[in-house]
């Protein structure tokens, strides 16, 4: 099974945990399915929100530590708040 | 829903070649981890393709290092149900991910690897962290 890939024909990113950078301020990670019209959707989705008091940076940190606490199962990031992705793994 | 049990022979197979106890019930967990001692390395399963694919040739290779963890046991994430979340108890501190690795040193997780650190990353580069791990953790101590 080594090599074996369940996903094929998928965006390079498929599967992969990402971090979605919001226009609105929020911050999104979660392994991500694709990119349509309606937006970025993604899995397993931790979020960050600033009002929530939490520096960005702080809970950035104790989640590459300890993971992703998971606020929603699936959630699509609409087109226009969905702005730069990355890797999370960096 | 779990996948057919063929598709994933394969898999629990490539654990246990290079050593790794399976562990497919909640009482196979707590007798291996309850009061662990030494160290072990618990392996998350998991049937993904672009983590686990490259998850369980990594640790084959790690093992391999000359300082390693005394026991290496292995849970199937969606496959064994109960198993991994009895498991998943014991290092209940860390989000669950799947495949995932948690080494254990007298019954304290002291390293972890999730699966947003394999994603992407060749066999050798997750062989590389985890041996670094080993010898941090698993080497003799004087």
């Amino acid at each position: 099974m080594t090599g074996h890939v369940f996903h094929p024909g998928h965006e390079e990113l498929h599967g992969v945990t990402v971090v979605v950078h919001g226009a609105s301020g929020r911050t999104y990670v979660g392994r991500y399915h694709e990119r349509g019209a309606r937006g970025v959707v993604l899995h397993d989705v931790g979020v960050h929100d600033a009002a929530s008091g939490v520096p960005r940076d702080e809970w950035m940190a104790r989640l590459r530590k300890f993971g992703i606490k998971v606020d929603h199962r699936t959630l699509v990031v609409p087109e226009d708040e969905a702005g730069d992705i990355e890797r999370l793994a960096g | 829903m779990p996948y057919p049990p063929a598709l994933v022979a394969p898999m629990r197979a490539e654990m246990t070649r290079m050593g790794a106890r399976e562990l497919t019930t909640s009482a196979e967990v707590d007798a291996a981890i309850g009061d662990q001692k030494g160290t072990t390395l618990v392996f998350v399963n998991s049937v993904c393709g672009c983590a686990a694919a490259n998850a369980r040739p990594g640790l084959a290779m790690a093992l391999q290092h000359a300082a390693r963890p005394q026991e290496v046991v292995t849970v199937f994430a969606g496959q064994d149900v109960e198993a991994t979340a009895r498991a998943r108890q014991y290092f209940s501190d860390y989000q669950p991910s799947s495949p995932s690795m948690a080494l254990f040193r007298d019954g304290e997780v002291v390293h972890f690897v999730h699966r947003h650190q394999i994603e992407g990353r060749s066999p050798q580069a997750v062989a590389a962290e985890l041996t670094a791990a080993f010898d941090r953790y698993c080497g003799a101590t004087v």
